[in-house]
Order: C-alpha cells, then sequence, then structure tokens
C-alpha cells in the first residue's frame, strides 16, 4: 500500500504551483520567476509521476494507487486511482507539460503570468480527469479543463480566437451535458459512481442503448469524430503553439480513453450492437479528412485534419475489441500524442520566425535549417506511419486487430494510411525542399538549443516506441485483456440468452 | 378558557425582533435626521444578523403556532438564514450607492428590514391566509424601494411597474386561494391536503391560479414580463436586492405550497412546473443572448436560473426540494457577487451599465475580472465551480423522477446561456480595455470576495451545505 496520496499529489502540484505564481508580482522579475517556477512544477511532476509508472504492477488489471475519500455524500465519493488504460495517459501528460512550457518561452510575452497558471490549471485537470475513480469526478476534471482551454484560445490566440474559442467551448459543453444526464440515470440505476463497481455492474439493454449515444456525444465531440470534428481545426489555428500540443496531445485523448473506460466496459451490448456505426464514422473520418488535409494551405490546419483521420484508426481499433485492435488504440493514441505534439511545435519554430502559417511562404529550408529538416521528417515520416517509428505500431495494431473482425472496414482505412503519405510527404517537400528563393527566408536560423532541448526527447520516443513499443503495451496488456475478457462474457450472455429463447 | 391564552410566540421570536427594530428604527430616523443614516444602516444589519442568531438558536424540531399557520422547521430555517444573508448583504452592497448618488434615505434600510420580515412570514407560511399575509408584506416595501430614486424617472417608472402587475398577480393568487378554500372547505395546507383527495376541475383551477402567483414573485415564464423592466428602472442596489432574497422567499412559498399542500396531486401541477421550467430556461437563455445592459442582461439570467431551480421542484421529490434549496443557496451566492461587480462598475462621470464598459477589465482591474469572471462561469453551470454543483443536484432529482425531456431541454438551454456568460468573459479577457473603474468601495470587495470564493472552492468541501439542503428537504415530506 502507498503510504501517501501519489495520485493527489501529481494532480494537485500544478495547483499549488499555479497558486504560488498568482502571488508573484506582476513586473520583470515576477514575469521571470513565473516561467521558472511552472518549468520546474511541471518537472517535478513529471518526475513524481514516473514514479508511478516505476511502483506500477503491470501485471495486475485491478486500479493501483487508489484514494478515496468521502465527498458529494451519498455514494459519490473522492476516488482516485490508475490502472493499465489510464496510466500512459497520466504520464504522457505530464511529460508534455514541461515541454509546452518551454515551448511558450520567448513566443509569449503578454501576461506571461496568466498564461502559466492557466497551463498549470489545466494541467491539474486533465491528470484529475485520467486518475479520476468516479464518475461525478471524472465529469468535474473532464469539464473543468474548458475553462482554462478557452482562456489560452481566446487571449493568446491568433486573429480568429474569439470565434474559434467560442466554438471550441459551446461545442464541448454541449456534447458533454448529455454524457451527464447519462451519468446521472446511472447513478440512480446503479446506486453508485464508483467507476471500479460500475465496471461490473451490468446494466439493462435500453439504458445502455441511451446512456451509450449520450457518452458517444461527448466523447465524438472530444475526440472528435466526424461529423462533428469542425471545432478542431479552428481551435489549432488560432490556439498559441503550446496549446495546439496540448490539445492535440492530450484533450483529444480524453476522448479516446472515455470509450475505453466507459462505453465499452460499462455498455458491452450497446457497444456491440453498435460497432458499426462507429466504423463507418471512423473509415469516413479516415478517408474524407486525409482527402480534406491534402486541400490545405495552412499547416496548422494540415496537422489538425490529420490528427481527426489518425484519431479514426483509434476508434475503429477500440471498437473491434481485440486485443489488438484495442492495444492499438491506446498506442495509436500515446503515439500521436508525442507525433503530433511535435508537429506541432515544428510548425510554431517556423511561425516564431516568420510569422506566418501558409505553406506557400515557405520552401527550401533545408538550405538554412538542416536540423530542422531532419527533426521535421521524423516526425512527417511517423505521422505517415513508417515501420521504426511509433506510428507504425498504432496503425498497424490497430488495423490487423479490426481485419480480423471487418475486413472491409479494415481494407478501406487502409486507403487513408496512403492518403496520409500524399497529405504529409507533400507538405514536406513544399517547405523543406526546392530552392531557397523567397528573399523573407535568406535569413531564417536553424534551432537553436532551447528548441533542441524540446524536440530531442520526441525524437528519441518516437523512435523506441517505433522500435520497442513493449514499453506501453506492456503496462496496459494486463488491463486491456480484462477488459476484453469482461465485454466477451456481457456479449456473449445476452447471445446465450437470445438463443435459448 | 383556552381562547384567552396566548399562543405560543417562541417560534415568532425572530420575526418580533425584526419588527420591533424596524419600528424601532424608523423612531430613530424620524428624530436624529442629520446623522440618521449610517446608524439605521448598521442597526439594520446587526437586526438581521440578530435574526439569524435567534433562528439557530431556537430549540430543533418542527415547531407550530397559532394553529397550525406558523410553522418552523428545517425547511423554514434553511430559507429564512439565506433570505436574511441577502438582505443583509444587500443592505452592505447599498451603502457606497447612496452616498455617491446623494441618495441617503434611512427608509431604505427599515423598509427592507420591513420586506425582510414579509419573507420570514411566507417561509413560515402553512396555510393561504398567512402565506397572503407574507406576501404582501415582503412586496410592499419592494414597490416603494424601486421607486427610490423619486426624481428618476425609471426608477419611478420601475416601481410603478412593479405595483401595477404586482397587484394583478395578488389578484390571481387570491383568486386562486378561494377557488381552492372553495372547494376544500380550508386553507390550512395540511387541511388542504387532507381534503382534495384526487382533485377535481375546479380544484386544479385554483392550483393554477395560485400558481400564476407563485410564477409572478419568483419571475416564471410566462409571468416574467416585469422583470427586465424594473431590474434595468430600479436603482442597482435595490436591483441586487430583488434578484436575491425575494427569490429565495418567493421559492419557498412556491415549494413549501405545492409540496404540502397538494401532495395528492403531484402528477397535476408537474406538468404545470414542467411547463414553467422550460419556458424559463429557454426564456432566460435565448432573451438574454441580445442584451447589453448589464442589469437587464441579469434579468433574463435570473428567469433562467428560476427554471433551473423549478427543475427540482417539478420532480416533486424530496431529492428534487433538496435540489432546489442547494440551487437558491449557491444562486442567491452568484448573484449577489455579480452585483457586487456591477455596482462597482463606477467612472467618474457616474455608473455605467453597459456590457461593453467591461471590456479589457482584466488588464484595469484583474482581480475584479478574475472573480466576476468565476461567478460568471458559475452562472453557466461550468465545474468545479459551485453553480455546477446546483444543476447538478437539480438534474438528479429530474432523471430520479424520470422528467427526461424536461431534463435534456434543461441541459440544452444551458449551453446557450454559457454564450452570453461566455460573452461576458470575453469582453473582459479577449478585448482591449475600455479605460478604468473608480476605486472599488470596501463592502463591496467583501461580498465580492466571499461570493467569489465560496463558488470556486465549493467542490472541496460541498457535504454542509448539501446536508443541511438534505435535512431540510426531509422535514417537508
Amino acid at each position: 500500500m502507498t503510504s501517501w496520496p501519489i495520485l493527489s499529489v501529481v494532480t494537485f502540484l500544478p495547483l499549488a504551483g499555479a497558486l504560488f505564481i498568482a502571488l508573484l508580482p506582476e513586473d520583470e522579475a515576477g514575469i521571470r520567476n513565473a516561467r521558472w517556477t511552472a518549468l520546474w512544477t511541471t518537472f517535478i511532476t513529471f518526475i513524481i509521476s514516473l514514479i508511478l509508472v516505476w511502483r506500477f504492477d503491470p501485471t495486475s488489471a485491478d486500479f493501483q494507487f487508489v484514494e478515496k475519500q468521502p465527498w458529494l455524500g451519498g455514494a459519490i465519493s473522492y476516488a482516485m486511482g490508475v490502472d493499465g488504460i489510464s496510466l500512459p495517459f497520466v504520464v504522457l501528460t505530464t511529460a508534455l507539460m514541461p515541454i509546452s512550457i518551454l515551448a511558450s518561452w520567448t513566443a509569449i510575452q503578454l501576461r506571461v503570468r496568466d498564461y502559466m497558471i492557466a497551463f498549470l490549471v489545466l494541467e491539474t485537470l486533465m491528470v484529475g480527469t485520467f486518475c479520476a475513480l468516479d464518475l461525478v469526478l471524472f465529469y468535474l476534471f473532464f469539464e473543468g479543463g474548458l475553462i482554462p482551454m478557452f482562456l489560452i484560445i481566446g487571449v493568446w490566440g491568433g486573429p480568429r480566437r474569439v470565434y474559434a474559442s467560442f466554438k471550441f467551448f459551446l461545442y464541448t459543453l454541449l456534447g458533454s451535458v448529455l454524457m451527464l444526464l447519462a451519468i446521472m440515470a446511472m447513478y440512480w440505476e446503479a446506486g453508485t459512481t464508483d467507476i471500479a463497481s460500475l465496471l461490473h455492474h451490468s446494466f439493462p439493454l435500453s439504458l445502455q442503448k441511451w446512456a451509450w449515444f449520450a457518452f458517444l456525444a461527448s466523447f465524438a465531440v472530444k475526440l472528435p469524430m466526424w461529423p462533428v470534428h469542425t471545432w478542431l481545426p479552428d481551435a489549432h489555428v488560432e490556439a498559441p503553439t503550446a496549446g495546439s500540443v496540448i490539445l492535440a496531445a492530450i484533450l483529444l485523448k480524453m476522448g479516446g480513453y472515455g470509450f475505453l473506460r466507459f462505453s465499452l466496459p460499462m455498455f458491452p451490448d450497446a457497444s456491440a450492437q453498435l460497432a458499426p456505426l462507429i466504423y463507418v464514422l471512423s473509415v469516413v473520418a479516415i478517408v474524407y479528412t486525409s482527402l480534406v488535409a491534402l486541400m490545405q494551405e495552412d499547416m496548422k490546419k494540415l496537422i489538425a485534419y490529420s490528427s481527426v483521420a489518425h484519431m479514426g484508426f483509434v476508434t475503429m481499433g477500440i471498437f473491434a475489441v481485440t486485443a489488438q485492435g484495442v492495444a492499438g488504440g491506446i498506442f495509436q493514441m500515446v503515439s500521436h500524442g508525442i507525433v503530433s505534439a511535435a508537429l506541432f511545435l515544428c510548425v510554431g519554430i517556423v511561425y516564431d520566425r516568420m510569422h506566418t502559417r501558409e505553406i506557400a511562404a515557405y520552401g527550401g529550408l533545408v538550405n538554412r535549417m538542416p536540423l530542422y529538416a531532419f527533426v521535421f521528417m521524423v516526425f512527417t515520416l511517423a505521422n505517415v506511419g513508417l515501420p521504426g517509428t511509433s506510428g507504425f505500431v498504432g496503425e498497424f495494431l490497430s488495423l490487423i486487430g479490426t481485419f480480423r473482425v471487418n475486413t472491409w472496414v479494415a481494407t478501406l482505412a487502409t486507403l487513408g494510411t496512403i492518403l496520409s503519405a500524399a497529405y504529409a510527404l507533400w507538405l514536406y517537400r513544399k517547405i523543406i525542399f526546392g530552392k531557397l528563393e523567397k528573399p523573407s527566408l535568406f535569413n531564417i536560423k536553424d534551432i537553436g538549443l532551447r528548441e533542441i532541448a524540446i524536440m530531442a526527447p520526441l525524437v528519441i520516443l518516437t523512435i523506441v516506441f517505433g522500435v520497442y513499443p513493449k514499453l506501453v503495451l506492456d503496462i496496459s496488456s494486463a488491463s486491456v485483456a480484462q477488459l476484453i475478457d469482461n465485454y466477451q462474457h456481457a456479449v456473449g450472455a445476452v447471445h446465450a440468452a437470445a438463443l435459448a429463447r | 378558557m383556552n381562547a384567552a391564552q396566548l399562543p405560543n410566540l417562541i417560534p415568532l421570536l425572530p420575526e418580533f425582533v425584526l419588527g420591533v427594530g424596524a419600528m424601532a428604527l424608523l423612531l430613530v430616523g424620524v428624530f436624529r435626521r442629520a446623522e440618521g443614516e449610517r446608524f439605521v444602516d448598521a442597526a439594520a444589519i446587526v437586526l438581521l444578523a440578530a435574526a439569524g442568531v435567534i433562528i439557530a438558536l431556537l430549540p430543533a424540531g418542527k415547531m407550530t403556532t397559532f394553529g397550525g399557520s406558523f410553522v418552523v422547521d428545517e425547511f423554514a430555517r434553511f430559507l429564512k438564514i439565506l433570505a436574511l444573508l441577502g438582505s443583509a448583504a444587500a443592505i452592505a452592497m447599498s451603502l457606497d450607492y447612496a452616498k455617491h448618488e446623494g441618495e441617503q434615505r434611512f427608509e431604505y434600510s427599515v423598509l427592507i428590514l420591513l420586506s425582510t420580515l414579509g419573507m420570514l412570514m411566507l417561509i413560515s407560511a402553512a396555510d393561504l391566509i398567512a402565506l397572503y399575509l407574507g406576501l404582501e408584506l415582503m412586496s410592499l416595501p419592494l414597490y416603494v424601494v424601486a421607486a427610490s430614486h423619486r426624481n428618476s424617472l425609471r426608477s419611478t417608472e420601475a416601481g410603478l411597474k412593479y405595483f401595477v402587475l404586482g397587484a394583478l398577480s395578488s389578484g390571481m393568487l387570491l383568486y386562486g386561494a378561494s377557488l381552492i378554500y372553495g372547494f376544500t372547505g380550508t386553507v390550512s395546507f395540511a387541511g388542504i391536503a387532507h381534503a382534495a383527495g384526487q382533485g377535481g376541475v375546479g380544484l386544479i383551477f385554483g392550483i393554477v391560479f395560485l400558481f400564476a402567483g407563485f410564477c409572478f414573485k419568483v419571475s416564471a415564464v410566462p409571468f416574467h414580463m416585469w422583470t427586465p423592466d424594473v431590474y434595468e428602472g430600479a436603482p442597482t442596489p435595490v436591483t441586487a436586492f430583488f434578484a436575491a432574497a425575494p427569490k429565495v422567499a418567493g421559492i419557498a412559498m412556491f415549494v413549501r405550497a405545492a409540496v404540502t399542500a397538494f401532495p395528492g396531486l403531484t402528477s397535476q401541477w408537474q406538468q404545470i412546473v414542467v411547463f414553467v421550467s422550460i419556458a424559463s430556461m429557454a426564456l432566460g437563455s435565448f432573451a438574454a443572448i441580445g442584451q447589453r445592459n448589464i442589469k437587464r442582461l441579469m434579468a433574463y439570467s435570473s428567469i433562467g436560473h428560476m427554471g433551473f431551480a423549478l427543475v427540482g421542484l417539478a420532480a416533486g421529490t424530496t431529492e428534487g426540494v433538496q435540489g432546489v434549496l442547494v440551487y437558491v443557496a449557491i444562486y442567491m451566492t452568484m448573484t449577489l457577487g455579480v452585483f457586487a461587480a456591477i455596482l462597482s462598475m463606477r467612472r467618474r462621470t457616474g455608473m455605467v451599465e453597459s456590457i461593453d464598459q467591461l471590456a479589457g477589465l482584466s488588464r484595469t482591474h484583474p482581480t475584479l475580472a478574475f472573480f466576476l469572471a468565476m461567478l460568471l462561469f458559475s452562472m453557466a453551470g461550468i465545474p468545479p465551480l459551485a453553480g455546477f454543483f446546483a444543476k447538478f443536484y437539480v438534474f438528479l432529482a429530474a432523471i430520479k423522477a424520470g422528467l427526461y425531456a424536461l431534463a435534456v431541454l434543461g441541459v440544452v438551454t444551458s449551453v446557450v446561456g454559457a454564450y452570453y456568460y461566455l460573452y461576458i468573459v470575453k469582453l473582459m479577457y479577449f478585448d482591449e480595455p475600455a479605460g478604468k473603474f473608480e476605486q472599488m468601495p470596501y463592502e463591496l470587495r467583501v461580498v465580492l470576495a466571499i461570493c467569489g470564493l465560496f463558488n470556486i472552492f465549493f467542490f472541496v468541501y460541498p457535504a454542509p451545505l448539501v446536508g443541511i439542503a438534505s435535512a431540510a428537504a426531509r422535514s417537508l415530506f
């Protein structure tokens, strides 16, 4: 047993850092201290979260580091815990936060204190979302994240930031409130909102169906799935670089995590019946948004659409409910978290220098920025899914997982990987290769030390995970196996009952 | 002889203190014209606090007096303390305003005391006559304070409009009460509950008229028309008062009458409440979008909030009433906090009321902007702020009662409503500053800070409020 509440520490340490920054004066020294405090807070949080990994028992499918305190009365409590499905996301979050803080080191000059506070509060809410073991607590963290993200896009965003922040907020809120009603219905049905007990509660099919749709409304918007993805390109384009990084790498993953944590295990029969719907939406997302990405003139928008396509693989793999499919979904999310974050950082690097994201404004950067060209290449290839990078493992696993269940879906989805090669390589060629003709680019500088420090861990992780994916897969394997076991059992029981009738 | 015996006056002690105190202050004010206002204001707050302490010290359990027409139970205690808090805050918030506008009149505080006395009577009323007495005692001073700026056209118009429409609603309420008396032969809630049985067309008619009167007082659609005009026209501290304490008392009488007088007819009146609730939520959300005057916007916001509170009543269960109580308590803190911010929107040239004046507030007044933003997010019902829990409990009850359509429409309108709260946040945080306001007075800072901190940190330890509300709700059933 743990003697101290390590999950609460990981969750609320950033909040403590935010409170400290709020007390700093708003002068030159205060701003400098705000930056350093934010960096150290996120870094220490990351180190503590590594203790989690170290002490985590990957052979057990149970929740670990569990904490429980009475909270709202009744059966609603403050419960925290992680298992093999949530732990990778917790670490992904804590790992990317110091990187995002570093990425905004010089890019953010306006209201630095407020910015750092918003990011630290956001980290608390994100980590809390993945650690919460109570539905109401989960909802609290899940929705609370809207406030800091709204401010990050709206205050530090681009020219159309107001439109983008409102769209982001209202879209996500509308999806989530329906989920809240489903949570309430589940509470009255099962008498508790404790996730660990709900995982073993079998809900009647009628409730399962509409609750499944209510959860879909929330997670589909968050993930996002086609056709409710339209807020994402706007939000990404307008958000500051670090905002895009967090949005793509972590906030989107909450949707996928939600499917794994709630939709599949709590509503297995509804999931089994409605999986074809998810397949269709996933395939459309993969093929259609890849085609849309081909037409983009803005770098961030292109990456945003490619995110939607990659999330299509995630939903497809998860709802195939095979060992490879689910593991592939999780791995794809982790990998996409690293790769898309890195791609947005790559865009941010040239944006900081040129203040434009238009693809046509660049060309021939390899002549002036060889290091940058190398880094960008690694992530472009990871985005395409080249073997040896982490992108390959996720896509491959989710594809073979789906192939066993539905050949057609897998075949159509494979088209998407070809298209992703088309748009990603096109983007790379336009920006990096060709002649250095544009006069504005003649003096552009290659990446500096701070940017190397940001990029190096991401490059290493992309390649290490690509070559040795067991690092992630081992953590989640026991939990995934149990998830699939329970699912098969529940669906099998319904099937047997139908046969007996 | 029994008739000569004095009724038990212990349960009435807080009302006594308040009533006698108000009359004494009236005398003090008349005799000490010159420097009377400050003393009367301070003494009024002390009186309200004293009444609150007495309520807390009254022997526990249910007490009745005046032949059962006056009840003190957990429900009454909870709401009375809320109403007293709301009134005390309203007096405190009016101090600086009155000084600036040169409208220092000691009658203002006395009128608020008398109105509060009416609220306390109303909250404890357990028959139709006591209910009407309390209601009129609460309302008459409200008409006067709405028109308290005698030289302002807007203020007098607001007072007159409020009075005329208020009189109409009282008439409807009385008509409903007489029908109910006619069909049941009694005015006491318990007696009505006993005699009502399965109801009948006449009784239902009576309930409809009675509820119409209630809806007017809590400004629920379709009897909300007075709200935007009166909110906009009345002096701002008066608006702050209208938005808080009288709403608490109005909801209290609505809940007590519906739940204790007509428990057998729940399925009948439920339909009325469901309709009123949906209509209020929808109107409160959509109509506020176009508003540019912040007081008018708050009027529509309060219409919407009353709609949400009534979601809990529509459930008609213990959980529902608990939800209503949690809702009004949190609603009151949000409203008082926001009005503390509105009252500090003062430039050298005078008060400003357009929301565009809030532009860039986060640069000019970061703390004010932060608290106001948090209160607005709380009003929109975004977790982890208190407003989320308010909505959480009423919808929890609605889902249990099987009112799915109401719940879905409710949460969807809450998303629409979020738009205009966000719009104000956008003005404060995303836009360029529109110039500084005057220094914020001390009382307003205290009110704003207390309300803001309550809303931000409610999630840490929600158990006390939820527990008391739950006990209060159980005392009605």
